[in-house]
């Protein structure tokens, strides 16, 4: 397979290798698939539900991938009816899948700087791909992660076995109690850049850090989307500059993001 | 075998297109889809200036079907011209150009530019999204208006104009009547059906518009009806869409009374549904001895 067929959309048919309940409502999902093979930290896949009467594909964040063992690892939280239905398969069952969707994490940047990789909730699990891909490049100054969870932690462990990893939670039952900008400013946490995913409380207050503090950062958005692939144009966030491909303030999170510069965005 | 239908002069190989604004120009979808074997790439409205559309969220999903209030973004005439139907030039299929506007003025200008552009092989005028404020449905719902804006577009296109109804009114046949009294070389149907949402727990409106256009598999019984209801009431060619999600609901179409058919929400799902479709349609006329697949226009008895 030529290097431009790996990188072309598909919807394929996935197996099942294994899931669990990580913690409350959030779950592991391991799957074999042949996208594996070309999937980037901070990208994502659209996830069919079995129902054929759910039509649309449900965007989740990459993980992990292991393209010599052709595995996507997938964790999310059980958010609706699509989440509810993926949470009940096992291993060996069969979903279908779209991918490998959006732009990433543009892990080349942060060679030489000291970076900050910040997740918070369900915006943790895509940024453990990230701190893998960093780490395996080699080329950042230094790598720490910065966890915001409502209470029960999970992935932890695992981001520490590639950095310096810090967590805050929200009912201070870990770490620093509050959220992941009281965690930066208690242990005064300095760098020169930042990736970050989470929900958009906590992608505002990343970004108004970042510009007081003259530091680069990624942010990863999301909103409701339909195709996935840029052509409905459900999923716009406002863009500061007109946008080369709409001719307008938007862009399109599925296929210009998720991943954007967080001063090019209105969020 | 003869796979090709014909509409107002311009020949079609197959029956088989993308309904407007679920399929870009083509571009997104040409990773899955081989265009060349579509009848026709239909592209999203596209009017005389960029339009930004609606707030998020703008779409919702509903049982078997999909709410959108996209509100008809779109990057203007200019670009379109210069890179959407440039794309399209490299394939060999027909493009049929979705035009929007908030006056009259605005899609004359639209069709008039268009007029030179030898890619295009014909006009279809949006007189049916249901999520802008002006213009587009209020010139839909009701006969004069519809009359109106086909005189005026007819007066000024260079190619032959399809008008998009609305499922949004009282009665199909009359609309489809005065899209043809007023000259329209084909109609087609049908755009969404408004619907609303509403997330119970948050106690908000799942879009952004309150209302969007409802499309999917849940609609296709009601598209049926229409299409019969429209094609019965002229003599001028029907595009049919509303939920087709296989090659036997692309049959269904056709048996309706539609001489083409459009596949819109159902890319989104599946998307090779266009591919599947010609292929189904060609599998069937084979199994079923059909020579030509006109015969299969309004055969239902």
């Amino acid at each position: 397979m030529t290097e431009e067929n790996m990188m072309k959309k598909q919807k394929v048919t996935a197996v099942i290798r294994r899931q669990e309940e990580i913690a409350e409502d959030i779950y592991d999902l391991w799957l074999e698939t042949e996208l594996a093979g070309s999937a980037k930290p901070g990208q994502f896949v659209g996830v069919y539900p079995p129902d054929g009467a759910k039509l649309l594909p449900r965007p989740i964040s990459i993980c992990k991938a292991d393209p010599e063992g052709g595995l996507l690892r997938l964790v999310y939280r059980v958010a609706g009816g699509g989440t509810a239905e993926f949470s009940q398969m096992h291993a060996g069952q069969k979903l279908k899948i779209l991918g490998v969707l959006g732009n990433g994490f543009p892990i080349e940047k942060a060679d030489g700087k000291s970076i900050f990789v910040m997740g918070g909730g369900i915006g943790i699990p895509p940024m453990l791909q990230t701190v893998i891909s960093l780490q395996q490049r080699g080329e950042a100054k230094n790598i720490n992660a910065v966890l915001g969870y409502r209470s029960e932690r999970f992935l932890m462990e695992e981001f520490t076995q590639h950095c310096l990893a810090y967590a805050a939670t929200e009912d201070g039952s870990y770490g620093t109690k509050g959220n992941v900008m009281d965690l930066v400013r208690e242990h005064d946490l300095k760098g020169d850049m930042i990736f970050a995913c989470g929900p958009m409380p906590m992608l505002r207050a990343v970004k108004e850090f970042a510009q007081a503090n003259n530091i680069e950062a990624y942010i990863s958005l999301e909103e409701r989307m339909a195709c996935g692939v840029g052509a409905c144009l459900g999923c716009v966030c406002k863009t500061k500059e007109t946008d080369a491909h709409s001719k307008v303030h938007n862009a399109r999170i599925c296929t210009d993001g998720p991943v954007f510069e967080a001063g090019s965005v209105d969020i | 075998m003869n796979t090709g239908v014909n509409i107002a002069g311009v020949s079609f190989q197959n029956p088989v297109m993308t309904a407007s604004g679920t399929f870009g120009s083509g571009m997104e979808y040409s990773e899955f889809v081989d265009l060349n074997r579509l009848g026709a790439v239909v592209t999203k409205g596209v009017a005389n200036v960029p339009w930004p559309g609606n707030p998020t969220p703008r779409v919702a999903e509903t049982y078997g079907g999909m709410l959108n209030a996209i509100g008809l973004q779109n990057p203007g005439i200019d670009t379109f011209i210069e890179r959407d139907l440039k794309f399209l030039e490299d394939y060999d299929t027909r493009v049929i150009v979705n035009v929007c506007g908030k006056s009259i003025e605005d899609y004359v200008e639209v069709v008039e530019r268009l007029s030179e552009q030898k890619r295009v092989d014909m006009l279809e005028i949006n007189v049916s999204c249901p999520n802008v404020k002006e213009g587009a449905i209020a010139f839909g719902q009701n006969t004069e208006a519809l009359m109106k804006i086909t005189g005026e577009v007819k007066a000024k296109a260079k190619q032959p104009v399809i008008m998009k109804l609305s499922p949004n009114v009282t009665d199909i046949a009359e609309m489809a009547r005065a899209a043809e009294a007023a000259g329209a070389d084909a109609i087609s149907l049908i755009n969404t059906i408004t619907g609303m949402k509403i997330d119970i727990h948050r106690r908000k409106f799942a879009l952004a518009n309150k209302t969007g256009g409802l499309s999917g598999p849940a609609i296709k019984p009601v598209a049926v009806r229409m299409v019969y209801q429209a094609s019965h009431a002229v003599s001028i060619p029907v595009i049919g869409m509303g939920g087709i999600a296989t090659w036997e609901d692309a049959v269904e179409f056709m048996m309706a009374g539609a001489t083409a058919v459009a596949v819109g929400a159902m890319n989104f799902v599946n998307p090779t549904t266009t591919i599947e479709a010609v292929e189904g349609i060609e599998a069937f006329m084979k199994q079923q001895g059909i020579e030509n697949v006109t015969d299969l226009i309004g055969c239902v008895e």
